[in-house]
């Protein structure tokens, strides 16, 4: 049974991730962040059809499960493909693009079929297994992505601050939500794990993507070196 | 064991990319002057304090909140709540830790003078269009 909270948080989350495409309007940098605030919308759509499902059929209903597992993987591959647009940023002067979406397409695919190895001896319900499976492991790897990327961006130098909070935002989105799944497989009666906490991370993202949008200059720039923690 | 071990780095990368992107907001605001009447409210002139921060959250909570920045603050008290974890645990084993989590909550700090500012110029515009209409 859902309380006043568990609404209002949804609530939220759909107010912020409309907001992201929003302040991406009014800043004029929809184009530039196309991939990000299609993400944003999908999550958006999405967030809707959860809500229409749940209301029909109830939290606790198959529909709504297989609705919601179902969903999240296709924006996990969503927020991959973003990820890989800030790739393309960061390493635009390098001339690598096409290198790295194949790269990204080849890692795509081995993160599917390491996923399919580890439910294969499932006998019920493989492909809903496989979807969850996959979700769980592509927030790792997109993580192992981000910290890769947070490396080439103080390698290279890249001094945008906007690109590189929107990296750094993304690095902590993947983080918790990697660390929370993990926990979950430690401790499967860790209540708290899964009581607010994932609804939190979740809002954490598209909140901290539009605060940067609306809030820090498309020209802005800021020296990476500062931002590690041991000065380089 | 493999949930462990992904958890373990998770964490860590969780806990780095939060420094790095409280610094980022930090660093953000690091160039802007404080103007002379800030500076007298808060005792801060060129360089802040880590002991300036509660009196300038304090001072915070008294304006308006600004809905935009509502959450930076929000990201940085909690970096100044770790830097504080930091100064009474590790810092104290390893010295060089020290000046560098003093240094790190100065400029929190000035963050947060910063960010007072901005809600004293919000006030001011709000109540300006108040007066008009």
């Amino acid at each position: 049974m859902l309380g006043p909270v568990d609404y209002l948080l949804w609530f939220l989350t759909a107010l912020l991730e409309v907001s992201v495409a929003v302040c991406s309007l009014k800043r004029h940098t929809f184009r530039r962040y196309l991939a990000l605030n299609v993400y944003m919308l999908g999550s958006f759509v999405v967030t809707i059809l959860r809500y229409w499902v749940f209301s029909h059929y109830g939290f606790t209903s198959a529909q709504y499960l297989y609705f919601y597992f179902y969903s999240d993987a296709l924006l996990t591959v969503g927020l991959y493909f973003a990820l890989i647009t800030l790739y393309s940023f960061v390493l635009s002067e390098l001339d690598t693009g096409r290198y790295v979406r194949l790269a990204a397409i080849v890692l795509l695919a081995g993160t599917a079929f390491f996923s399919y190895q580890v439910i294969q001896q499932s006998s019920d319900r493989m492909l809903t297994r496989f979807v969850v499976e996959l979700s769980q492991n592509l927030y790792f790897v997109g993580l192992v992505l981000t910290y890769l990327l947070w490396g080439a961006i103080l390698k290279l130098r890249e001094t945008r601050a906007q690109l590189i909070q929107l990296v750094l935002s993304l690095g902590l989105y993947f983080s918790a939500f990697a660390a929370t799944y993990a926990l979950r497989n430690l401790y499967p009666g860790l209540h708290v794990v899964w009581g607010h906490l994932p609804q939190l991370i979740a809002l954490s993202l598209p909140l901290a993507w539009a605060y940067t949008i609306w809030r820090v200059p498309a020209e802005a720039r800021l020296a990476p070196s500062r931002l590690v923690v041991v000065p380089r | 064991m493999m949930a462990g071990v992904i958890f373990v780095f998770s964490a860590a990368a969780l806990l780095q990319f939060f420094i790095s992107y409280c610094r980022s907001l930090i660093a953000a605001s690091s160039k802007q002057v404080l103007s002379a009447e800030v500076k007298d409210v808060t005792g801060i002139q060129r360089f802040a304090s880590g002991d300036d921060f509660k009196r300038v959250m304090q001072l915070l909570q008294l304006c308006p909140e600004r809905p935009e920045d509502r959450n930076s603050v929000q990201a940085i008290d909690a970096y100044f709540s770790l830097l504080n974890f930091l100064r009474s645990t590790v810092a104290r084993i390893f010295p060089s830790m020290h000046a560098w989590t003093e240094s790190e909550r100065g400029q929190c700090a000035y963050f947060a003078a910063v960010a007072l500012e901005r809600r004293i110029s919000f006030s001011r515009d709000m109540l300006a269009q108040q007066m008009d209409a």
